[in-house]
């Protein structure tokens, strides 16, 4: 369905505690995984207004990541519970618009899991390769 | 969307790490794109950014073309964003104006062989950073007092060493114990490698050490019920169990002049109630008010009230006189506040039971290396006589399981990582059998023997010479002769390739190290993350592995990974000048990345109050209308508030929503709309 050479906008918000140490950890070990991914670095996933999010589809992007360190293990207490709750809300959002809401993803990659953040990114990617270019492109001026 | 107040001067410097980035994408390519990105007035790159020439041209750029911001496309902000906010700071800026492109661990490294993707990336990521760059505002980082006191969380060697470190460099030091005594596994051990020192001697010096140092409140049978506060201010509750006897100072309390426990143990003798002692692991008995072993500190018994059955005999053996004994002694609580805390909560076995194929707890005569350590020791149950648990008889040949559990990839209870200390052990228990009982040989199946440490290898050497028999293979399986109770060992002969089967009188599994299982909720309640093994977590592997990336507490021993005693006593000590570095400095400066409420947005709704963690945010009346407002020092920045608020009216300082929007913009439209 998509062309080959297209290659998806993904925006992934992560938590410099767990996700982006892991991120880092995934560098350190030289875990290849695709490059269409861009993060942007967050204290903690309770940071994530839904409204980045819209922002981020409004704008046309064809995926998103929101990944944070493990229940229990959020450097501030309860900031990812938080996040997973609000995730909810968004993608029944999302699908009430029309978007497929496997376009968003939430993962829990912790500091010490460098081999898991590189195969949460193939995934994202691969899933949102599957899915095609988001339609609200289509819409935009 | 957002409007900068002032023109946009940055400066985007990118980094070739060596090779480590140049040669995975063109630097060049990347150079010349940020050239063309709005508010961007110079780019450049170099070798290595973080050399002294490489600050050295931040901080002249900043001077030469007025900068306002600066963008570095290096490797991680978790790495190097403190060296380049010095530069920037040096250069004039205020250290806040400065964002990090992590082109390395998130890019190059990644897509090593995505010449063009890497690259496209690269020039995303100074896209995303310079958005961010241009909306960043002077921060003034917040100071904090740090209270002179120190928490010491388990006293085995490791924590008494760190706690003897801090008391002697003049801090009040908390050593907190779950046991009713210091000593922690050294002082089960019998001797210790590779010098054969016995380890109640070594040992005990420290323990009493410990009770006696003027700046050690020593806390032992408690438990660290609650953790609040930050680096410099942390509040703990302890809770100390119910111990039911009383230490003479508590009895003066109590008006008991000249009473309290003298440790003379008239009560234990008494006590009908005979349970097994965890001290030596399992084999001998113990009454329901015991002491672990005669060398404990303090020395003060405690009664096992899950199963004293309060017949009161301890009671009236103690007499009227001392009055030790209080069996209606509850749970209770001290609040203490310290500055820093250095976690050495040690390690467990694991259940090694569990894998069937060696008999563990199913044949009398297989042990684990702890149970020899106790039986070979002259105060454990046996003094010293090592015999067969089955019949008391004296074993002549010996088998040692090494890695039993460990570097083991076959899931269940197995641990793929090595338990480091089993090799040396097990040689030394080789030592001992051919020395306590002449004639006797010990058989080692093992897979490798790491030697690693000082001296060791030496020693490796010597038990070679000495007659021990190594079999390099690792043991397929144990059965037992129901009659004489001996074992047979099966396993490979890898140097020979063949198998073997060979009768033992007795065999000793060398079992894996875990956790142990109290570990998860303390490492919660600290905020501290574990590895991927299970082992808490240091803030860095090579380069801070006695911290964690909690400010303020640090750790030692083998909670952070396999150890042995000389390997825990350095980390303890490293741990203990870690931590006692904030203290001596007197303040920390936290990052000012708090909550701000911007008031004429703010509805009161409360919303933020509730969701906050810390309790830093109210609701206050101001000007006739209720704000909500945020007492910055119990704010921590983690924006929970600031994700939530419908009004937008919370200002996440460093990491404001038009900062991410801008970001977000910047990437998905490249800047052509806001």
């Amino acid at each position: 369905m998509t062309d080959e050479n297209w290659n998806p906008k993904i925006i992934a918000i992560i938590c410099n505690w767990c996700s982006y140490a892991g991120a880092d950890l995934a560098g350190g070990a030289r875990i290849q995984y695709p490059p269409d991914v861009r993060a942007i670095r967050v204290m903690c996933t309770g940071r994530v207004d839904p409204l980045f999010i819209m922002k981020a589809f409004q704008d046309g992007a064809d995926g998103m990541l929101i990944s944070g360190c493990h229940f229990g293990d959020c450097h501030y207490l309860e900031g990812n519970y938080k996040c997973a709750k609000r995730m909810f809300l968004v993608k029944n959002l999302l699908k009430n618009i029309g978007l497929d809401d496997k376009r968003l993803r939430m993962t829990f990659v912790s500091a010490s899991e460098g081999g898991k953040w590189g195969a949460v990114m193939t995934d994202v990617v691969n899933t949102v390769k599957e899915l095609g270019p988001s339609p609200i492109k289509k819409y935009q001026r | 969307m957002a409007e900068t107040k002032e023109e946009s001067r940055i400066g985007v410097f990118i980094c070739h790490c060596g090779t480590n980035i140049a040669g995975s994408l063109s630097v060049e390519d990347v150079k010349e794109y940020a050239k063309t990105l709005d508010g961007v007035v110079v780019a450049d790159d170099y070798q290595y950014m973080c050399s002294t020439p490489g600050q050295s041209k931040i901080i002249d750029a900043i001077k030469e073309h007025n900068l306002n911001g600066v963008v570095v496309a290096a490797c991680s902000p978790r790495l190097h964003e403190p060296t380049f906010r010095t530069a920037t700071e040096e250069g004039g800026l205020n250290k806040f104006r400065f964002e990090m492109a992590n082109i390395r661990d998130q890019n190059s490294w990644v897509h090593m062989h995505d010449w063009e993707g890497a690259t496209n990336k690269a020039k995303d990521q100074v896209l995303i950073a310079v958005a961010k760059a241009r909306m960043l505002e002077d921060l003034q980082p917040k100071s904090v007092p740090v209270e002179h006191a120190a928490l010491v969380l388990g006293a085995g060697v490791g924590g008494m060493q760190a706690a003897l470190d801090l008391a002697g460099a003049g801090i009040k030091t908390y050593l907190v114990e779950k046991l009713p005594t210091v000593g922690g596994r050294m002082s089960q051990l019998d001797k210790t490698f590779p010098t054969l020192d016995c380890s109640q001697c070594i040992l005990t010096p420290k323990m009493v050490d410990v009770g006696r140092h003027p700046n050690i409140e020593l806390r032992t049978y408690t438990e660290v019920e609650k953790v609040e506060g930050y680096i410099g201010n942390f509040t703990i509750t302890l809770r100390k169990k119910a111990r039911g006897v009383l230490t003479p100072a508590e009895a003066l309390e109590r008006g008991i002049v000249g009473g309290g426990c003298n440790g003379c143990g008239d009560c234990s003798e008494v006590c009908p109630v005979i349970k097994p002692n965890p001290f030596e692991m399992g084999m001998a008995p113990r009454k329901a008010i015991y002491i672990y072993h005669p060398q404990v500190m303090p020395l003060l018994y405690t009664v096992d009230f899950d199963s004293c059955v309060k017949c009161g005999l301890c009671v009236e053996a103690c007499g009227p006189e001392k009055r030790a004994i209080d069996l209606d002694s509850v749970d209770t609580f001290e609040e203490i506040k310290v500055g820093t805390c250095i976690l050495a909560i040690g390690y467990d076995l694991i259940p090694i039971e569990e894998k069937k194929e060696w008999g563990y707890k199913q044949f009398d005569n297989v042990i684990t290396g702890l149970e020899f350590e106790r039986l070979i020791c002259a105060s454990g149950p046996t003094t010293g006589h090592l015999i067969r648990p089955s019949d008391g008889q004296t074993p002549m040949k010996v088998g040692f399981v090494l890695c039993a559990g460990s570097r083991d990839n076959t899931g269940g209870v197995a641990k793929p990582y090595c338990s480091r200390f089993c090799c040396m052990y097990c040689l030394k228990h080789a030592h001992q059998i051919m020395e306590k009982i002449p004639g006797a040989v010990p058989y080692l199946f093992y897979m490798d023997i790491r030697a690693f440490g000082k001296m060791y290898e030496e020693f490796y050497y010597r038990i070679q010479n000495e007659g021990a028999k190594f079999i390099r293979g690792r043991v397929a399986n144990i059965l037992e002769d129901p009659i004489t109770k001996n074992l047979m060992v099966y396993a490979e002969d890898t140097l020979l390739s063949r198998p073997v089967a060979m009768e033992m009188d007795m065999v000793v599994l060398a079992a894996a190290i875990q956790p142990k299982p109290e570990a998860e909720k303390i490492r919660q309640m600290f905020g501290v993350s574990k590895s991927q093994d299970g082992w808490l977590l240091e803030a860095h592997p090579k380069l801070n592995p006695c911290g964690t990336t909690t400010a303020g507490i640090y750790l030692a021993g083998v909670c952070q990974g396999p150890k042995d005693v000389p390997d825990t006593v350095a980390q303890a000590e490293g741990a203990a000048s870690a931590a006692s570095i904030p203290i001596h400095t007197g303040e920390v400066q936290l990052e000012p990345y708090f909550a701000q409420c911007i008031d004429s947005l703010c509805a009161g709704c409360g919303m933020c109050v509730n969701l906050c963690p810390y309790g830093a945010l109210a609701l206050v009346e101001k000007d006739g209308r209720t704000v909500m407002e945020v007492t910055e020092a119990k704010c921590k920045g983690c924006g929970t508030c600031g994700g939530f608020c419908p009004g937008g009216a919370i200002k996440m300082q460093h990491f404001t929503s038009p900062q991410i929007c801008a970001q977000i913009d910047a990437f998905l439209l490249k800047g052509e709309d806001y």
